[in-house]
């Protein structure tokens, strides 16, 4: 079986700091695969490289078979591939509405993107309530399902998602993640990065842990849930 | 005993055309956070476009004819030269530091105007453009000509295909997304080289537009026509608030009427009557600026930079 996702031996510099230092992981098609790690490990890069924002000093990436290093970011898009950003990153003076139209920017389906907007506003119905309001009036969690709610208006084969729970509330957090666990129920795929280990890992087939831009551990999901060096590290144990 | 509608009016048909060429500083602003410092010479070849278009035509040709096509020579031409000026000397700086593309649009900018200045047939000294037949025509005292009406038709039209274009296609949706956000634009799958490109074509059709209307209301036109009229047009896209093109109409108006009551109303005050000259209308206008930038550093309608977490 090949995989939906390949990395392979990635590097990435920024100038002559290399931010992620030859990593190699796989995703299959209907898996859910997190990164883990600290703040500056590498994993925003790695996903930034992915969806060809930076462009990869050496090594490769394979989408669906295909290399897509080097491409650019809107080819790579079309190929399947959402990436809903670190920091949510919605078009703040523009509506959630526009914004939702905006994540559907390469489809010409017009009766199909519209059901796809009504299928968002019933995962999220908040958005549905205010969508003719400016999104930079949203909380940050509404943001968050608003970003997230673009990216699968593209209709991806994979789903990359940046820290979906960054700076939540608990509560929140708790409605973003089952909201991850919902899209793996119906078969999407997805690279989760998280800070959040605990919560990640459960949802996650496979987890690798990046530690300053190397992958220093790989596993399932409840493995690494269950390995002590992750718990001493990841998880605030002692 | 001044006459203040006339004043009126010759100042907003004058900030009109300043309010044309402002939209292209804004858009390319907008989009790249560059000052195309060029963009004045943009409208200048603009202007010489419809010129050659005009002689190529013969002299029988009626004006109802010639104005399309001078339209289309003027558009063509500032378009072509701007989407060339992108591709061969912005976008390889496109990751430079911010100077560098500044420094180079000066650097375009002496260069457009020295080719024509060069190249063009008897470009170095003015050239007579054509006029519109009919008028003037006086309306509730004010005097205007043909042109004056071209000037507020091209506005006018002008200023409602920009807004159309901006809020209703998918090509103006992906401009807006680029301009808030150029990565995340990308991760939607809008090809913002393309985006950029397309600023910089809209931009330079209005700038084509507006030298056209310049050519017929003052009947001659000049290699270094833009310059000044370009540093106009952007002091209109800062007092509007750079980024806006609604802005850049109406500072363009603003400049155009400060420019010409100033030059007129200064002097009926005790004392100022040395400063009323023409030659003092550059400096009211930049004191405008001044004011206002003090009060509103984001011009009259500009927004402040949107948060981005």
């Amino acid at each position: 079986m090949t995989a939906l996702l390949e990395v392979q031996d990635l590097r990435v510099a920024y100038g002559k700091i290399e931010a992620v230092k030859g990593i190699s992981f796989s995703i299959e098609e209907g898996q859910v695969v997190t990164l883990i790690g600290t703040n500056g490990a590498g994993k925003t890069t790695t996903l930034r490289t992915i969806s060809g924002l930076h462009q990869p000093t050496s090594g490769s990436i394979l989408f669906k078979g295909e290399r897509i290093d080097g491409k650019p970011a809107h080819e790579i898009v079309r190929m399947g591939l959402a990436h809903s950003p670190e920091g949510r990153r919605i078009f703040a003076r523009m509506t959630i509405e526009e914004n939702l139209l905006l994540g559907a920017f390469l489809r010409r389906d017009t009766p199909g993107i519209q059901a796809d907007v009504e299928r968002a506003y019933e995962l999220f119905p908040i958005l549905g309530e205010r969508r003719k309001q400016a999104a930079g009036t949203l909380s940050g969690g509404e943001q968050q399902m608003l970003a997230m709610g673009r990216a699968l208006m593209s209709q991806p084969k994979l789903l990359m998602l940046d820290e979906p729970s960054m700076g939540l509330s608990p509560i929140m957090m708790q409605k973003i993640m089952s909201t991850i666990a919902e899209l793996r129920e119906q078969g999407m795929t997805i690279l989760l990065v998280e800070q959040n280990a605990q919560a990640a890992l459960s949802l996650a087939d496979q987890g690798h842990v990046m530690e300053v831009g190397r992958i220093s551990l790989s596993g399932t999901g409840a493995d690494l849930l269950h390995d002590e060096s992750v718990r001493k590290a990841y998880l605030g144990e002692d | 005993m001044h006459e203040l509608p006339q004043n009126l009016v010759n100042g907003l048909l004058l900030g009109a055309t300043y309010g044309l060429i402002a939209v292209g500083y804004t858009i390319v602003y907008g989009i790249v956070q560059l000052i195309n410092f060029a963009h004045g010479e943009i409208f200048m070849t603009g202007a010489f476009g419809a010129l050659s278009v005009y002689l190529g035509l013969g002299s029988g040709t009626s004006m109802w004819i010639a104005i399309p096509l001078m339209l289309l020579g003027a558009i063509v031409t500032s378009t072509v030269i701007a989407v060339l000026t992108e591709r061969l000397a912005y976008r390889p700086l496109r990751n430079a530091p911010r100077l560098a593309p500044l420094i180079t649009a000066i650097g375009v900018s002496i260069t457009l105007q020295q080719l024509v200045w060069g190249f063009y047939p008897s470009a170095k000294s003015p050239r007579v453009f054509p006029s519109l037949p009919g008028g003037p025509f006086h309306i509730g005292g004010v005097l205007i000509q043909s042109a004056d009406i071209f000037v507020v038709v091209a506005a006018v039209l002008s200023t409602l295909f920009l807004a159309y274009f901006v809020r209703a296609t998918r090509t103006g949706r992906a401009m807006q997304a680029t301009a808030q956000d150029p990565d995340t634009a990308k991760l939607m799958g809008i090809n913002t080289d393309r985006v950029i490109v397309i600023a910089f074509a809209l931009g330079a059709g209005f700038a084509g537009i507006a030298g056209v209307a310049w050519g017929l209301r003052y009947g001659e036109i000049k290699f270094d026509m833009g310059f000044l009229t370009g540093l106009y047009a952007f002091t209109a896209a800062v007092l509007g608030g750079i980024g806006n093109i609604y802005g850049a109409m109406l500072g363009g108006l603003v400049l155009g009427l400060v420019q010409n009551l100033t030059a007129i109303y200064i002097a009926d005050i005790p004392g100022m009557s040395q400063f009323s000259s023409q030659s003092w209308s550059s400096v009211w206008a930049f004191v405008i600026l001044i004011l206002v930038l003090m009060v509103r550093p984001q011009g009259l309608l500009g927004e402040r930079v949107a948060d981005r977490a």
